[in-house]
């Protein structure tokens, strides 16, 4: 099996859109450390999002394990573009789960939440893309 | 070379996010708690302080605040139970942030109700009711009707509210605050010392405060 060059195209644009997400993750957890989420700039919808108790497993904040999710999309998919077989199935299942999360977050800042948070938004739209992305990436070339 | 690359660039940008997120980390880290009020920064003769407690209490914790700031509501309550626990001094100065299209109002709300003595019962009103006046499009109103469950002479209040000396104690207590290196709300002080953000959790914030307590009570 030979990786062609739109698959390589397409892995190379998911692997961008999951270093934005790595950046955005990170930037986020590192709020959650200093404990600015708790001040938020003053913005009253982002302290609701992200000062709630859905914000952080223990004392984990989502934040940290979704910059981990998109560095693991990142890896996958840059092994991907490289012809490695195995990353392909790895970064489907993983953008996968992260979209079922992302929907859950979507539905705890719609119906329980009362409120979205810009960040929130700006990361479900990266996974949604990456989801795109999975779903339009062309099947591998056979030999 | 082409086997390796992938491995190179995954390392590369791992290494690349733990260390810019550990460069944000101490760049934020270490810009909170070098907020100082230093003693010739204390209270200008004549002006009037929003404080409760004893003056001379162990403990004195001051507020820039913002009443239309989420945090701040949520803090209130909690600083209130503090106060009453530990017996501190608490003092209030208005920080309203530009981004909150109402907060500036119920600053001077504040103020007009502090000039008929009733400022503590309307900071805790407006703080409680933060939700509703904050998205109402008609906000003064609503502070009408708080001065008048506060049972306040609503012509004066009315008059106060807009007046020169009202806007500029606020702008004073916002002076106050940006010469002293406040940026966002809540803001807390004790004795002079930035409260570090991470401690202005409501359990956390008590904790702090016993322990400042602890470190200031005179041994015997």
């Amino acid at each position: 099996m030979k990786t062609g060059r739109l698959q390589t195209l397409f892995y190379t644009a998911a692997a961008l859109v999951a270093l934005i997400g790595i950046g955005e993750a990170t930037y986020l957890t590192v709020m959650f450390l200093t404990g600015e989420t708790a001040v938020c700039g003053g913005s009253s919808d982002c302290f609701q999002v992200l000062g709630s108790s859905y914000a952080h497993i223990g004392k984990i904040p989502l934040s940290g394990l979704g910059a981990v999710a998109y560095f693991s999309v990142f890896s996958f998919a840059t092994f991907a573009a490289f012809g490695y077989a195995f990353a392909r199935r790895f970064f489907s299942w993983t953008v996968l789960a992260m979209f079922c999360m992302t929907l859950w977050l979507l539905f705890v800042q719609a119906f329980k939440l009362h409120a979205f948070c810009r960040y929130c938004l700006f990361s479900a739209a990266l996974v949604f893309l990456l989801t795109g992305l999975v779903v339009a990436a062309p099947a591998p070339q056979k030999n | 070379m082409k086997r390796s690359l992938p491995f190179i660039i995954v390392i590369a940008v791992g290494l690349s996010a733990i260390g810019s997120g550990t460069y944000l980390y101490r760049t934020k880290k270490g810009a909170n708690p070098a907020l100082q009020i230093s003693k010739t920064q204390g209270s200008a003769p004549g002006e009037v302080v929003h404080s409760v407690g004893p003056e001379n209490a162990q403990i004195t914790l001051e507020e820039f605040g913002d009443f239309q700031c989420p945090p701040c509501g949520k803090l209130s309550e909690p600083l209130n139970a503090i106060q009453k626990k530990y017996n501190l001094r608490l003092i209030y100065r208005n920080y309203p942030l530009p981004n909150h299209s109402h907060a500036k109002e119920a600053a001077c709300a504040a103020e007009a109700a502090g000039r008929q003595g009733k400022f503590w019962p309307m900071h805790d009103l407006l703080f409680r009711e933060q939700a509703v006046w904050s998205n109402s499009t008609d906000a003064r109103s609503l502070f009408q009707a708080y001065a008048g469950m506060l049972q306040l002479d609503l012509n004066r209040f009315k008059t106060d509210s807009e007046s020169p000396g009202v806007q500029q104690k606020v702008e004073n207590d916002q002076g106050r605050g940006a010469s002293i290196g406040v940026k966002t709300t809540p803001t807390l002080f004790l004795n002079n010392e930035a409260v570090p953000p991470d401690q202005l959790d409501p359990a956390k914030l008590s904790t702090f405060v016993e322990n400042a307590m602890q470190k200031t009570r005179p041994s015997s």
